[in-house]
């Protein structure tokens, strides 16, 4: 089975994904699975998300050529594929307006979501509005804190949303939440499922609906400069913007594919979300992946300063990913992803939201040292609106 | 536990039927709040009638579980109380008397660390009959299924009013007893049923050669016994880990005789649980 085969009938990466979930999930999944690969090829219903795609989301998002800070960096080209313009603010609108889609053409007229930063939640929120379907997004209490803007847009938007106070309150106790929420209402209620994780046929399904992010980067930089980028760098929490810029480019052997993991205060303390680089396979939120957990399979709490990235799992085909050495995994610290974000906001006057300025950090640590004839595309994931609040007791002082 | 040994879920069964009773199987959340209250509880289950019992392991992401239970595994796991620690209970609670089967219920990922083969040495060395892992569905049982059985412990599965045409397949398959899953949702308290309960196990129970049990929001006599003449055992989990939570003060008491006045009051809850029904 070649790299672009996967996963196999039963949502299997190699050793990772699968289905881990109660019996009493199983038949939803099925059906789930079912009205996926009915529709996946069914040229109306890819028509009608290219149409909002396109018209309503605004796609193709630019790649745009980063020239100050490839400049003031002094090494590869770099360029920015520019999630951060869509609707919403980010890629995350690419998947929830696929599975709002099919949620539509599989009769339900009720959708949940969960939501660590708030930006899938916006996005769910925002499709639900847009296709009159009834929607409810759970969020850990801690990141409602955190991401106030995001809850208010969620209600503008005509969502509930249902703090979880469950565990650490964050994006893993969201899911978990959305999950159990599930399992009551199966009958009328569709989970849009914001990353490339959870049970089969997720992984698979969130991976299609974001491949576009590297369709278009493979056009747009085959037309801006004849021929393949040296390195994909992109920010992985659960992993969807990187998966979605990773896949068109997993048969290109000669490009080089990063992704880039929280490591909050540090991989060497207890405070961040490195799955790859500090975790171990293990079953989690119903698929096998790496897994941030303790010598007995207790799951641990991650930390970043990024709720999108604060989650102790990773997606399964990252994880194969990694096994195969197809893609690597790196650690960018919370101070380095605030320092990126402060860069790219003088040298490009663009702020990018702390999950992509991860993605950032890493790129300024590695475009240095590569050629300056080399190519380097980051994806842009999002923009930072929604993090200015949260980050201003960082740089008080600094920029006076 | 010896391999040609008749395993003691079925033994237990078998001597149900023939006085013609219902099984009782209270569900325990393990090292809530501490491991030695857990092995008096067990004991007290035993002593109010229990035929077998569940004893649970504490787990970070508990899916399948609703309030009642995620707090008391957030309890445990406060004391760090590992799978090992489980399984020690319920040899300890052997050694002092009890007779009844022990089931283990444990999630898949603490099993998958321990190491799937090391798990099954450590069920038998600590006398466990059965185990359901409810994160672990058919499609992906293979290996623990083969163990299982190479062991001797059976994999006891569950079936939901929602798994339609797998319900034959799951129940083929059943070891112990098929675990019926009263309604849609998480463990928990809840004043009714799922509407189609009568006909779903009554498909059960033609698919399946092992007895069924019912679980999933059963918390009294009275639905104990509605329940009584159509499965083989009831499944009791929520509502004694919240009677558990309720005695917490004098659970947790630095005097001794509160503490029994506290295992005292598990163990009345669980006795006024007994279906009285008796099938002919």
């Amino acid at each position: 089975m070649t790299q672009t085969q996967v996963p196999d009938s039963y949502g299997r990466f190699g050793a990772f994904g699968g289905r881990y979930v109660p019996e009493t999930l199983m038949n939803a999944l099925l059906e789930l699975e079912e009205a996926y690969n009915r529709y996946k090829n069914d040229p109306e219903f890819l028509a009608e998300i290219r149409y909002l795609l396109k018209q309503y989301a605004g796609r193709p998002s630019p790649l745009y050529y980063a020239e100050r800070l490839t400049q003031h960096l002094g090494g590869a080209k770099i360029y920015l594929k520019r999630e951060d313009l869509n609707h919403t603010g980010s890629h995350k609108i690419n998947n929830a307006i696929g599975q709002a889609v099919l949620a539509k053409r599989m009769g339900k007229t009720k959708v949940i979501a969960e939501t660590g930063a708030g930006q899938h939640g916006v996005a769910s929120a925002t499709v639900a509005a847009l296709l009159g379907l009834e929607c409810k997004v759970f969020m850990g209490e801690e990141d409602t804190k955190r991401q106030q803007l995001n809850v208010f847009r969620m209600k503008l938007l005509g969502s509930e949303v249902i703090p979880v106070t469950s565990g650490s309150r964050t994006l893993k106790d969201a899911c978990n939440e959305t999950l159990r929420y599930w399992v009551s209402h199966v009958d009328d209620t569709y989970y849009i499922l914001g990353s490339v994780t959870g049970p089969h046929p997720y992984p698979m399904m969130v991976r299609d609906f974001q491949r576009i992010i590297g369709v278009e980067t493979k056009e747009q930089i085959l037309e801006a400069e004849g021929r393949l980028p040296d390195v994909i760098v992109a920010a992985v929490g659960g992993g969807s913007n990187a998966m979605g810029i990773f896949h068109d480019f997993i048969p290109d052997a000669s490009v080089r594919l990063i992704g880039v993991e929280a490591a909050g205060r540090g991989v060497d303390t207890e405070q961040h979300a490195a799955t790859m680089t500090k975790g171990r396979p293990g079953v989690f939120q119903g698929s096998m992946s790496y897994v941030l957990q303790d010598e007995g399979g207790q799951v641990q709490e991650a930390h970043s300063i990024s709720a999108g990235l604060d989650y102790p799992g990773i997606g399964p085909e990252h994880s194969y990913l990694k096994d195969s050495a197809r893609a690597e995994y790196v650690p960018a610290t919370d101070r380095e992803a605030l320092d990126a974000l402060k860069l790219l906001s003088v040298q490009e006057g663009i702020i990018p939201a702390l999950e992509s300025s991860h993605a950032i950090a890493h790129a300024i640590k590695l475009a240095p040292t590569l050629p300056k004839d080399s190519l380097l595309v980051v994806c842009l994931s999002g923009r930072g609106d929604k993090d200015v609040e949260a980050i201003m007791p960082y740089f008080e002082g600094e920029t006076k | 536990m010896s391999l040609n040994q008749t395993n003691l879920i079925d033994a237990a069964f078998a001597e149900l039927k023939e006085k013609g009773e219902t099984a009782l199987i209270p569900f325990m959340t393990m090292g809530d709040p501490d491991l030695g209250t857990s092995v008096e509880l067990i004991k007290a289950a035993e002593a109010a009638g229990a035929s077998m019992i569940e004893l649970g392991v504490p787990y970070s992401d508990p899916l399948a579980d609703g309030p009642v239970i995620q707090r008391a595994s957030e309890r445990a796991l406060k004391n760090r109380i590992s799978l090992l620690d489980c399984m020690k209970v319920a040899s300890e609670a052997r050694r002092q008397g009890v007779k009844m089967p022990f089931i283990l219920f444990t999630y898949f990922n603490p099993v998958l660390q321990m190491g799937l083969e090391k798990f099954f040495d450590l069920m038998r060395e600590h006398d466990f009959s059965g185990a359901i892992i409810p994160d672990l569905p058919l499609e992906e049982d293979e290996e623990v299924r083969g163990l299982a059985e190479k062991t001797g412990v059976h994999l006891i599965p569950l079936v939901a009013p929602t798994s339609e045409a797998r319900v034959e397949r799951i129940a083929a398959r059943a070891r112990g007893f098929v675990y019926c899953v009263s309604s849609l949702g998480v463990t928990g308290v809840r004043s009714s049923f799922h509407s189609g309960l009568d006909q779903f196990l009554a498909t059960v129970r033609k698919a399946a050669s092992v007895p069924i049990c019912v679980g999933f929001g059963v918390s009294s006599r009275e639905q104990a016994e509605s329940l009584a003449d159509k499965c083989d055992g009831v499944i009791v989990g929520s509502a004694i880990v919240r009677k558990v939570e309720e005695s917490l003060p004098l659970l947790q008491d630095g005097d001794a005789d509160k503490r029994r006045q506290g295992v005292e009051e598990v163990k009345t809850f669980i006795t006024e649980l007994k279906p009285r029904a008796v099938r002919s």
